[in-house]
């Protein structure tokens, strides 16, 4: 199946050089403008918005992407069907290696995947989706994450998205120049000889074309790159589950959802299952819209008689009067047959689904011996509990006095949003008996007066915490 | 320049080229025979899997189904030839059989209510439904990298070089007329 995807590798790479050969072009442009003729530094110019770009992105995609959104990484204990069903898309996808599952607290269902790197692969989900789908639709949106992943989805809509914002800047910056100081000609034609003069000013007429009509191109070029990936993503989700109603049966019921995913922003969209930013994923059809129609979407999936790449393809030809894989692709198609669905219904309730999020809200829990566990929540002033099944009161560990830890200063002024990477917080010991004190996530930490090492690690949110007396 | 000249700088520039390309076929076969090898262990992990979670299973049950002798030595049975297969279409047949076995199992769990409320039953009952579609999952895969395997060796021209290294075809894992999916449904 790899092959596969190596070969609608190309057609990405193809339209990848192809908007670098916008940018380069509007580059050169730019230099012959208003670099006295010097099309070469503007093509410089050009590369270095480029990398610049490059690198913020992959810097800072995890960090974007979750901004202001309330997630916690899912153990298997929490929900060890989801677990299930993310290693079993695992095994049917091929991918090398389990992503994690983030869990996002958010009443709109909606997903999306993200890895830079092959073995940090991230698959995060709403608790809007896990309640409301039932086992076969859970799976088949999580195969449509994975295909994104072995696809390198990721990746390559970065890769087009920073090419995108480089034809941008670029593109505002000579505007800018151009406003501001006029075009200034170059004074050394004379000197370049005599046959030049014309031939130079017909490629200064293509890159001003460029120019203007450039970042619109690579506009359009992107979104429809962005809905070209998720019928590919679609088509391969069906393959691996073997059973596209699944998928189509969850787009419908996301659609019928009326809320937003509140976290996700314009330049994050592109990521997930449906648009975030329409309820429903029901945005309008336009060139620039990030997904395609989830209606178009659904008929696609429900019009395949089989559940291969090719019945995919014959179901959206019929649909779209288009073509979607190669043909090179579709040469190394495998048969599929649709199998029996599963009469699972949804694997999770509300309340049981958002519990691993409350771990991290500083519930201390305490186990009773008839087998019930407390949370004491946020607050809770006394030294002992009393269970509420068997009527036994439990001593609590001295956490009478909770004091908070001071966050060191952070570099930029912005609370870090990923703690395991955050600056440590620091504590300082009040005395050397029992002690506790919250972490920035919420989580109570105990210190007993055998506690002597520097460092501690919070559970929940794994952040460090000095510790000094 | 000559075209005699030429000659054989011409030569060795299709040499080379010929070169790169065996190279290339050569390692995209490795690769698919790697992969297969290791869809093939993701199965055998899978397989491993069920037999570990077979025994808790039964005694689970026995505690609250004291009589249902047959059923438990059924599925203990199947466990043990399915554990001693070796060739990998007696495997898929003892597998098959394994399957049928636990199915009726619970479908005897189904009759004891205090069973089904049993905590320990269900993680093992959704352990084992998992790991059911685990391994149809991983089979499914294997049997597409087989056909992919399969028809890259004997497809002109890359079957010459599959013979000189002796690649060789790959069987499926397949039963006779088994349904898609094999796991065993229980309705509360």
């Amino acid at each position: 199946m790899w092959e596969q995807i190596r070969a609608n590798r190309r057609r990405a790479v193809a339209l990848i050089t192809l908007m670098g050969a916008v940018l380069l072009v509007i580059g050169y442009t730019a230099g012959e403008l208003f670099a006295h003729g010097n099309g070469v530094l503007g093509l410089g110019l050009a590369l270095v918005i480029f990398f610049v770009q490059l690198g913020v992105y992959y810097g800072a995609a995890e960090t974007m992407l979750l901004q202001g959104a309330n997630f916690v990484e899912l153990k298997r204990e929490d929900s060890p069907r989801l677990f299930n069903i993310v290693e079993e898309m695992k095994l049917a996808s091929g991918l090398e290696f389990t992503p994690r599952i983030y869990l996002i607290d958010d009443p709109a269902p909606n997903a999306f995947a993200m890895g830079r790197k092959p073995d940090d692969c991230v698959v995060a989900v709403t608790t809007g989706l896990v309640h409301r789908l039932n086992r076969d639709e859970l799976e088949g949106v999580i195969a449509h994450e994975m295909a994104h992943l072995k696809n390198h989805d990721v990746q390559f809509m970065t890769l087009a998205a920073v090419m995108l914002g480089s034809i941008v800047i670029l593109a505002e910056i000579v505007q800018r120049v151009l406003w501001l100081g006029g075009g200034r000609r170059r004074d050394r034609s004379e000197s370049r000889g005599s046959g030049g003069g014309q031939a130079q000013l017909i490629i200064l007429a293509v890159g001003l074309i460029f120019l203007i009509l450039g970042p619109l191109m690579a506009q359009i070029l992107y979104f429809a790159c962005s809905r070209k990936r998720e019928f590919l993503a679609d088509a391969c989700g069906a393959q691996f589950t073997r059973y596209p109603e699944g998928l189509a049966s969850a787009l419908e019921k996301i659609s019928a959802a009326s809320a937003t995913t509140s976290f996700a922003s314009k330049a994050t969209a592109p990521l997930f299952i449906v648009n975030p930013l329409y309820a429903g994923g029901g945005e309008p059809s336009s060139v620039f819209s990030s997904h395609p129609s989830t209606a178009e979407r659904i008929r696609i999936l429900r019009g395949m008689a089989g559940s291969s790449l090719t019945d995919y393809e014959t179901a959206y030809h019929k649909a779209a009067q288009d073509t979607l894989f190669s043909r090179e692709t579709l040469k190394t198609s495998q048969r599929g047959t649709i199998r029996a669905p599963s009469d699972e219904g949804p694997i999770e309730t509300r309340q049981d689904i958002r519990a691993p999020l409350y771990r991290t809200r500083g519930y201390l829990k305490v186990k009773c011996d008839c087998g019930m566990e407390i949370s004491v929540p946020e607050g809770y002033e006394g030294d002992e509990i009393t269970c509420i099944r068997c009527g036994s009161v439990l001593l609590l560990p001295a956490a009478s006095k909770t004091h908070a830890a001071a966050p060191a200063p952070t570099a930029a002024g912005l609370p870090p949003v990923i703690p395991s990477l955050a600056p440590p917080l620091q504590y300082r010991r009040a005395g050397s008996g029992w002690e506790s004190f919250r972490c920035s996530c919420g989580r109570t930490i105990q210190l007993s007066p055998s506690f002597a090492a520097s460092h501690i690690h919070c559970d929940d949110c794994g952040r460090n915490i000095e510790i000094t007396s | 320049m000559t075209l005699i000249a030429l000659l054989p700088i011409v030569l060795i520039g299709l040499i080379v080229i010929v070169a790169l390309w065996l190279v290339g076929v050569y390692n995209g076969l490795i690769r698919l025979r790697n992969q297969l090898e290791n869809a093939w262990a993701q199965i055998d992990v899978q397989l491993k899997r069920r037999y570990d979670l077979i025994p808790n299973l039964v005694e689970t049950v026995k505690g609250y189904a004291k009589h249902e002798s047959g059923t438990f030595e059924r599925v203990t049975q199947a466990r043990n030839m399915a554990m001693s297969a070796k060739t990998v279409g007696d495997r898929a047949e003892a597998e098959n059989v394994l399957t049928g076995a636990l199915k009726s199992l619970f479908a005897v769990a189904e009759a004891y209510p205090d069973l089904k409320a049993n905590q320990n039953f269900l993680r093992l009952q959704e352990e084992l439904t998992s790991t059911e579609n685990k391994i149809a999952f991983s089979r499914q895969f294997y049997n597409d990298t087989v056909m992919t395997f399969n028809t890259r060796i004997e497809v002109f021209p890359v079957n010459l070089v599959a013979g000189m290294f002796n690649f060789l075809r790959r069987e499926f894992f397949e039963v006779k007329g088994e349904e898609q999916r094999q796991a065993p449904q229980v309705k509360f």
